[in-house]
């Protein structure tokens, strides 16, 4: 279980960038993230990872605090970050590095045939495809068996059947081990293909404006009447959470707005 | 044959590509070889007496009579030690200044401007103050060997450090690594092909600096064969002690190439070897 107990972030230079963030996340849930540009987003990815440190209230990870990146929590960012000097396997096994050989030899494998690049076990990154490079990132956070997989906008470089397919390949991938995965997007179709519950964030500070439960059964069709329903609630929750004051007379019926939101 | 099987447009284009492979080197080396022939030709006809500008053939004898009576290789036995350890001492001390300055703002801000100072000075201006300081002997000549090193050594490995991505370094953090295992696994791999260049220009600069370290007075040296043949009129000595640097040059150079290729074979460069494969 992860949550967040009045999480608030203040950067040096003044900008606060979070405010009192409270929610808790439950083992195998996969939780999406949206809101514009700038209200926080990535931010409270890091809190929660570790890599930053929350300037108010605590992360907790199964009755421990985060304070520095956790052994139990993967991250996966919106750029491949494959390590160039390392082969694909080598990439992919690099949270491995104090396990015997055979055994992280075998879970490599097993990993890069789970991303559908067993052939590419050998080459430098250099030679992979945005995509390819990314599933080789998405192999390398989840070979270690984290709790907890974060993933801030991880597929918004990729075109957009690049973007399906991957999507695909990390529901599978999480359907293996079942983390909890906590995906910031801002991409309402993917979250709402992912997610079974989408926080919806208002900006300056960054705080959580709205919940969605999308609880659709898996696999989800994009085309469903159910779908495009949840799809609205979420563009709608958009409108307004960028809407300075009350003025959301509008939104709920004319999801068409929604498209300016980032 | 393998090749058989191949389309017929295939052989064909091979050879194209290894024509223009082995035809552009070969091409380079026309100029030197015509002008040698040419030289070496013109002196047997009798054009010129060759005194001042020895031909190939004087060269070539002169260099295998130093190596024969071992002359060449105790001169450049004495050379390579000098600038080998003027070299350790520079990269040694631009290697540990480089890094602490690339990584720590403060430390840059203290001695970088110091050392960017120096830098201006044209090294060979220490000289006379290197030899009142260390004498005439080896101490000096080392001292500005190393100083000849130590700058594009220590420039190298700051910008190496402070360049490397950020990005990458959170991969790192969020692996938990710190500390040594940070250096190890992220930070060395990463500065390494900056730190090889730099190396090579240090290198470079070690065997410019000797020349001149060796000319300000020594009994043995190839800088000393250079001074010697000046000072009794054998220009074919001395171009046969730059043949020496040259060919000594180059092969410490290949060294530092050969041994770092493997652990260089990842880099993404324009027309790298490694990318055949
Ligand atoms: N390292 C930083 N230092 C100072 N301000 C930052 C830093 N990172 C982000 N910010 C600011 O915090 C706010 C939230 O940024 P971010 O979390 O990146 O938003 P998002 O990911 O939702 O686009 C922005 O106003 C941004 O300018
Ligand atoms: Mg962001």
């Amino acid at each position: 279980m992860l949550t967040l107990e009045h999480v608030g972030k203040t950067y040096s230079n003044g900008v606060h960038a979070l405010a009192d963030i409270n929610f808790s996340v439950g083992p195998g849930e996969i939780v999406a993230i949206v809101g514009g540009s700038g209200c926080g987003k990535s931010t409270l990815l890091r809190a929660i990872s570790g890599l930053d440190t929350p300037s108010t209230g605590r992360v907790v990870l199964d009755g421990e605090a985060v304070m520095q990146p956790h052994e139990k929590i993967g991250i996966i960012f919106q750029e491949p970050r494959l390590l160039p000097w390392l082969s694909v396997a080598g990439n992919v096994g690099f949270g491995l590095e104090d396990r015997p050989k055979a055994e992280r030899d075998a879970r490599v494998a097993e990993a890069l045939t789970r991303v559908g690049l067993s052939d590419k076990a050998g080459v430098w990154p250099r030679e992979l495809s945005g995509g390819q490079a990314q599933r080789v990132a998405i192999a390398r956070a989840l070979v270690p068996r984290p709790e907890v997989l974060l993933l801030d906008e991880p597929f918004s470089a990729l075109d957009a059947f690049t973007r399906v397919d991957l999507q695909d390949h990390l529901l599978s991938l999480w359907a293996d081990t079942k983390p909890t995965l906590i995906l910031v997007t801002h991409d309402v179709d993917e979250a709402v293909v992912l997610a079974d519950r989408i926080m919806v964030m208002k900006p300056r500070p960054g705080r959580i404006f709205d919940e969605i439960q999308a609880d659709l059964p898996r696999p989800r069709d994009r085309q469903s009447s159910a779908f495009d329903r949840v799809r609205r609630h979420v563009m709608a929750a958009l409108d307004r959470s960028l809407s300075r004051s009350g003025h959301n007379s509008n939104a709920e019926t004319d999801p068409s707005g929604a498209a300016l939101w980032w | 044959m393998s090749l058989a099987s191949e389309p017929a447009a295939q052989p064909s284009r091979k050879s194209k590509s290894s024509l223009s492979r082995w035809g552009s080197p070969a091409l380079g080396l026309l100029l030197p070889l015509g002008l040698a022939v040419g030289w070496e030709l013109a002196v047997r006809a009798g054009w010129s007496n060759g005194r001042l500008v020895p031909p190939p053939s004087v060269i070539y004898a002169t260099f295998a009579e130093l190596a024969k009576t071992g002359e060449l290789q105790r001169h450049a036995a004495a050379t390579l030690a000098r600038v080998v350890s003027g070299f350790g001492i520079g990269v040694i001390v631009g290697t540990v200044l480089g890094a602490i300055t690339g990584y720590s703002m403060l430390v840059r801000r203290f001695i970088d401007p110091s050392l960017q100072a120096l830098r201006a000075i044209p090294s060979i201006a220490w000289v006379p103050l290197f030899i009142l300081w260390l004498g005439i002997f080896e101490a000096s000549k080392v001292t500005l060997i190393a100083v000849g090193v130590f700058f594009p050594v220590y420039l190298g490995v700051m910008a190496a450090v402070m360049s490397v991505d950020r990005k990458i370094v959170e991969v790192g953090r969020a692996f938990r690594l710190s500390g040594f295992k940070m250096v190890r696994r992220i930070l060395l791999p990463a500065v390494l092909p900056a730190y090889i260049t730099a190396l090579r220009s240090g290198l470079g600069l070690g065997w410019m600096f000797v020349v001149a370290a060796e000319f300000m007075g020594a009994s043995e040296g190839l800088g000393f064969l250079l001074v010697d043949g000046q000072q009794l009129g054998k220009p074919a000595q001395i171009v046969a002690a730059i043949v020496a640097f040259a060919l000594i040059g180059k092969v410490t150079d290949w060294l530092i190439v050969g041994i770092s290729t493997p652990f260089l074979r990842w880099e993404d460069r324009f027309k790298s070897p490694a990318a055949q494969d």
